[in-house]
């Protein structure tokens, strides 16, 4: 892909974050994290229970602040921008289907939404014939169908539907940054592979710089250019584009135990 | 009879516009607003006093409008910034406002009997042009005898009504709309698409009680005074109007649950001058009217839906019994001819 050569996207510097400070409940989400992501790379994060893969995913969104270190995005600092202005060059898509869409709202408005992402929204419509024909054509890339409902509630769809529309209105605004937490951990399988494959090509399509997170050692081998493991709040193995070819579930395993010197515990870690 | 009936039309048209406001906060944002007490007799102390003062009444009428949006914010203020939770920033502006209210009128009573108001002047030049007496003309031909004073109150205010329901359409289909329709709907997901939940609930609040302060501006000048205690309740008249309008009109979509809101208003203010009319009930029962009229609206529906529910099942069940009687039937039939 584009790594040579290609200029640094997202920028995360000894990061640093603790929950509960002070308390016997004290934990270290995030300890002393870097990571660089050039502009094209799809970098998929595996890890245990409570690793600080989520964490990691909030600190980037702006949704919780770190306690050290710097967020930069496209070379701008944006470590105390509020989550909605930090949006603008953010998309994200959640582990919950029904967290990234408004299901009271028909599927051309929940659209509206997402296409003024990046612009001051104001008086003029949501939804004009103008836009509507782009949805269309958006949606039509998805194959479900669902350019013909674009006035159904978003409530009547199915959570592999919403997923796929979620992922749709996440990325066709090309943000500089795509999060993708987990988002077909709460499908059926042949659901979750649907927006996996879906998940792949939009991303190829608009060579989206993407940072995924999974439970899945087979959907991380599969996806993206690079493959970073965490635990305990640390990077512990990361493999570049080179490496992640030659990479199997077994050396995956493997190595964490080389690493930890223990077997991976969690049973979520297990689901291949 | 048919006086008490028009004069609830009057009224239901006029109180449509505070249904409006709290359809806005209670449906569209998800917020139950409480600060509807408050700013309903804010609108209409803020009008009553400067109409008293000699200020044009529709300039009056204005500057409640725009306290009305001051004091919605407010709320939307101690919620977001403040991290109040939302029930408790309505009770505390209603509360806040009580004193605010006897501060702007000076006394717990403003009397507009013998003011100009945007209702007198209405009427006035409705009169100057003549149309009550056309309006009765082609009445008497039809055959009803009823005569009300004037139909100038009960057109323009309906006529106002729908302007504002269409205005409030249009704007909840605007980019500024549908994000605030969102933030009511799905917070985590707008503010994903960089929309600034805060400034919407504090913006949407803010017209909620701009349209809360507008009605009780009208509602002064309608009735001839300005009162502190007027707006006592009101937060419940207003949910019982969006119940009502949501359950007899349907609410399928905004255009539809905006005018069935106005519709509710309407009915709401003719059930409670039928229940007035009961015998043994008293002007001071209202209050109790108005809950139970909430009460019904808010279950009734759901009985009706248990009861079909339950019909249906009973009707599938005999249908499926039937079915297998008759296969059952067949299949002895069928073993018979082969003996």
């Amino acid at each position: 892909m584009l790594r040579e050569g290609g200029k640094t996207l997202l920028q995360l510097k000894q990061i640093y974050k603790v929950f509960n400070e002070g308390t016997p409940d004290e934990k270290v989400a995030i300890n002393q994290i870097n990571l660089n992501l050039e502009k094209g790379d799809f970098v998929t994060v595996i890890g245990s229970n409570g690793a600080g893969k989520s964490t990691v995913m909030s600190v980037i969104s702006g949704k919780l602040n770190p306690d050290l270190g710097t967020v930069n995005i496209d070379g701008k600092n944006v470590t105390d921008m509020a989550e909605h202005k930090r949006s603008a060059y953010v998309g994200r898509v959640f582990q919950d289907p029904m967290a990234g869409t408004a299901p009271e709202m028909t599927i051309e408005e929940n659209l509206a939404i997402a296409y003024s992402r990046m612009k001051r929204r104001g008086f003029s419509l949501g939804v004009n014939r103008k836009r509507r024909d782009f949805f269309k054509e958006k949606l039509e890339t998805l194959h479900l169908g669902l350019e013909n409902r674009l006035q159904a509630k978003v409530g009547l769809l199915s959570g592999g539907e919403r997923q796929a529309l979620s992922l749709l209105m996440a990325t066709f605004t090309e943000p500089k940054i795509l999060l993708l937490d987990e988002h077909t951990a709460a499908l059926d399988p042949s659901r979750a592979e649907l927006v996996t494959e879906l998940t792949k090509e939009i991303v190829q399509r608009y060579g989206l710089t993407t940072l995924m997170v999974t439970h899945n050692m087979q959907q991380a081998l599969e996806l993206g250019n690079r493959l970073i493991m965490m635990d305990q709040g640390q990077i512990i193995f990361e493999a570049d584009p080179k490496a992640k070819q030659a990479l199997t579930v077994d050396k995956l395993l493997e190595e964490f135990q080389s690493i930890r010197g223990e077997k991976m515990n969690s049973d979520r870690a297990m689901l291949i | 009879m048919p006086t008490a009936i028009f004069g609830s039309l009057e009224a239901g048209a006029l109180y449509a516009l505070m249904a409006l406001g709290v359809y806005l906060s209670f449906r569209i944002l998800d917020f139950p607003d409480l600060t509807v007490d408050g700013s309903f007799v804010t609108g209409g102390a803020v009008a009553a006093v400067m109409i008293v003062n000699g200020q044009d009444p529709f300039f009056a009428t204005l500057v409640a409008i725009a306290t009305g949006f001051i004091a919605g914010c407010f709320t939307g203020l101690l919620h977001t910034k403040g991290k109040i939770n939302a029930l408790l920033s309505g009770i505390l502006m209603m509360i806040a406002l009580y004193s605010i209210n006897l501060r702007i009128m000076g006394k717990s009573n403003v009397s507009l009997l013998s003011e100009e108001t945007v209702i007198t002047k209405l009427s006035d030049f409705w009169k100057g042009i003549g149309m009550d007496d056309a309006i009765q003309s082609v009445i008497s031909t039809i055959g009803i005898g009823f005569i009300p004073k004037t139909w100038a109150v009960l057109i323009f205010m309906v006529l106002l009504a729908f302007a504002v329901k269409f205005l409030l359409d249009w704007f909840l289909k605007t980019e500024l709309g549908l994000a605030l329709r969102a933030t009511g709907n799905n917070e985590t997901m707008v503010r994903s698409f960089s929309v600034d939940t805060d400034f919407y609930k504090i913006f949407g609040l803010g017209l909620s009680n701009a349209l809360v302060a507008f009605s009780g501006a009208l509602v002064a000048q309608y009735n001839g005074f300005s009162d502190v205690g007027m707006g006592i309740g009101m937060i419940v008249i207003g949910l019982a109007s969006v119940i009502i309008g949501e359950a007899v009109f349907g609410a399928k979509n905004i255009i539809r649950a905006t005018a069935a809101v106005i519709g509710g208003a309407i009915l709401y203010r003719i059930i409670v001058t039928m229940a007035l009319r009961v015998e043994f009930l008293e002007t001071g029962d209202m209050k109790l009217i108005t809950a139970l009229i909430v009460i019904c609206a808010l279950v009734l529906p759901k009985v009706i839906d248990r009861q079909r529910e339950k019909q249906r099942k009973r009707k599938r069940l005999k249908a499926m019994s039937k079915a297998s009687a008759e296969g059952r039937g067949q299949n002895l039939a069928a073993a018979k001819t082969d003996l």
